[in-house]
């Protein structure tokens, strides 16, 4: 099984893939609305993404306010 | 449709269409691609009647308050129905808003029952502010896990009594619910909605966008907002129709949902729709180039052909792809909640999709107006609804001046606030904030607002003084947060953003450690609820003898910057 540590850097790979911005220039602790510059509805792209990847679902209240890639993660650990 | 004059209250136009539509489809619940639940007008009295019972029995009567925090789903509408029927008054609030706002709420609307899921009970149980909703006697929580931790809260599902309760009438002006159009933090404006509000704001809808047994109405703004109470309960269930939610807001689950449930009608926010055309354009853009030629050639046709209305039966045979995308039954998007691009707006109306614009706001329980499609016309929002009475207070010589309203479908007043409510209804007219002209063909444009707040893409209102709290400590002189439209007045409804206006003291200067701590307390925001950048200013803030800002005098002043060298970007 995957440990929390994993499963962020996962995240933020797939971000910064789908977003196209540079591997290694997001971290834990960034506000993903600020520093990829979306919208909630891009968020929700993402997250389906993120689901895919890790063959998760996540629903819509698990990640209503949140805006970190740290929480996120959190959230997607308790559930794989 | 029921017909609505014969009704006192929404209440009983309710129960009459649950024995009347009986046997046609009332709900429809999906969760991604699964089909969890189909339910008639039969089986939605069953289940409301052994909840109302289960209520009554509480003590539950007339002058009570139910809140519903919930994502839309049946067991909102179940659960509105059953406060409805015993006479009580319903308080829905946003399920987006933070368990500390939604505590402020639930103290301020004395709310003495709560209706509300697991995972948001979950949260809310979880932070303080409990103790302050006194009222609060009744906590019904939905699809709670087996051996979950209730926290005084009780179970929706087995929450049933025995026997008939007894319907309780209302007369018209009785207040049937108190809306939140805003006011989290400072000043809560918790509009009182009488019944006479819903059923004259309900009565003309069937000539302009008509609803029957086998429509559909996909649900997807919250039931709490305005728009979705009455466009996705109230009005498709006096009409017999079919109400669809989505346990999952993605795109990709909303867009297959139009073929699967055959959508007649839906309401959008102007971002959702932005996206959708984004979508489309995409797909049409990596067509070959002899099928988009061909496909130019047809929307071309259609421009033509619905150039003085809308011709549905053509535009869905010249453009038959698209509008299987759809479901092939769509009738029209309804966007609201915010102001929409014209080209936006249009390029679904070339489409042969036809896009009501609509204007309204929760003081005027919804709609204003509506766009009639006679023609479409993407730079208005349309023509006042049959029933209210629209004029331009103060027109400048361009004839833009304040909106006001005067209609039956207006609030009775602000919830413990007659101060607020003698402010913005003024001789019986609703002043609504916005500056609008009237054309000659009686159309609404909009060009701003007189008020100093924003509306999100997303058709949230943010009011600068609900977020200011976050600021405070800040170690600066003075601040205060306002809407950038509302210091530079734009004349357009677009680029509006907040901006945080501070005060060094003296000596001080605007370093980036300070930059720092404020972006740190701005991201503690929702997302749309962010400043947008800083603009310093260099003057004591005119306030009152209280010491209060005198905001409007502050705003003038700050007026005289340059706004795009002004706003300092975060």
């Amino acid at each position: 099984m995957r440990t929390l540590e994993q499963t962020t850097k996962e995240i933020l790979d797939l971000a910064s893939k789908h977003f196209n911005v540079p591997a290694g220039s997001l971290s834990a602790d960034d506000d993903f609305f600020k520093k990829l510059g979306i919208d909630s509805l891009q968020t929700l792209e993402m997250l389906s993404r993120l689901e895919n990847h890790f063959g998760i679902e996540l629903p819509d209240y698990e990640v209503q306010g949140v805006s970190d890639f740290k929480t996120l993660a959190s959230r997607i650990q308790s559930r794989l | 449709m029921l017909d609505l004059a014969k009704y006192q209250s929404i209440g009983a136009a309710l129960k009459d269409a649950l024995d009347q539509f009986a046997g046609e489809v009332c709900l429809i619940e999906s969760d991604r691609e699964r089909e969890k639940e189909r339910i008639t007008y039969r089986d939605f009295k069953v289940r409301a009647l052994a909840l109302t019972k289960a209520l009554q029995d509480t003590g539950f009567k007339v002058g009570y308050r139910a809140s519903i925090i919930m994502t839309n789903q049946s067991k909102w509408l179940i659960s509105a129905y059953a406060v409805l029927y015993c006479g009580g008054t319903l308080v829905p609030l946003d399920y987006k808003l933070t368990p500390h706002e939604q505590w402020l709420l639930l103290k301020h609307s004395s709310a003495d029952v709560l209706f509300t899921e697991y995972p948001i009970w979950r949260q809310l149980s979880a932070s303080p502010g409990r103790s302050a909703a006194t009222a609060l006697r009744t906590i019904l929580v939905t699809e709670a896990p087996p051996n979950a931790d209730l926290n005084g809260a009780q179970r929706w599902e087995s929450f049933r009594g025995q026997g008939e309760p007894v319907f309780v009438p209302r007369k018209r002006s009785d207040i049937a619910s108190i809306v939140y159009s805003s006011g989290t933090g400072g000043r809560p404006k918790g509009c009182m909605m009488t019944h006479e509000n819903y059923l004259e704001q309900c009565a003309p809808f069937p000539a302009l966008y008509p609803l029957w047994p086998g429509a559909t109405y996909l649900s997807i703004l919250p039931t709490n907002h305005a728009i979705d109470f009455m466009l996705g309960f109230f009005y498709p269930f006096v009409s017999g129709a079919t109400v669809v939610h989505l346990r999952t807001l993605r795109p990709e689950y909303v867009r297959e949902a139009f073929p699967k449930y055959k959508v007649t009608y839906v309401t959008l926010v102007p971002l959702v729709l932005k996206n959708l055309q984004k979508g489309l354009q995409a797909r049409f853009d990596a067509l070959p180039k002899g099928k988009r030629k061909l496909f130019n050639a047809l929307v071309k046709v259609n421009k033509r052909v619905t150039r003085a209305g809308p011709r549905l039966g053509l535009s869905r045979f010249l453009l038959k792809q698209v509008h299987q995308a759809f479901g092939g039954e769509l009738r029209a998007i309804i966007v609201g909640g915010a102001f929409s691009e014209p080209q936006v707006l249009q390029f679904f109306y070339d489409l042969g999709i036809s896009v009501a614009n609509a204007y309204g706001l929760t003081e005027g329980c919804m709609g204003i107006t509506v766009n009639d499609l006679k023609p479409f016309r993407a730079d208005t929002v349309g023509k006042p609804l049959p029933g209210i009475e629209v004029r331009i207070a103060n027109p400048d010589p361009d004839g833009i001046g304040e909106v006001a309203i005067r209609s039956k479908t207006v609030m009775s007043g602000y919830l413990n606030d007659p101060e607020l409510t003698a402010e913005t209804i003024v001789d019986g007219w609703l002043m609504t904030g916005d500056l609008g002209k009237l054309d000659p063909a009686g159309h609404l444009q909009l060009f701003g607002r007189k008020k100093n707040m924003i509306v999100t893409e997303e058709g949230k209102n943010i009011y600068p003084e609900d977020i200011e709290t976050v600021f405070e400590s800040l170690p600066v002189k003075e601040f205060s947060v306002f809407a950038a439209n509302y210091i530079w007045p734009q004349r357009s409804m677009l680029g509006e953003q907040l901006v945080l206006v501070i005060h060094l003291e003296p000596g001080q200067s605007y370093t980036e450690d300070l930059r720092r701590d404020i972006s740190a307390r701005n991201n503690r925001l929702l997302n749309y609820k962010r400043i947008h950048g800083v603009v310093l200013w260099e003057e004591d803030f005119p306030r009152t003898a209280s010491l209060k800002i005198k905001r409007n005098d502050l705003a003038e002043r700050l007026a005289k910057l340059d706004r795009a060298s002004a706003i300092l970007p975060l």
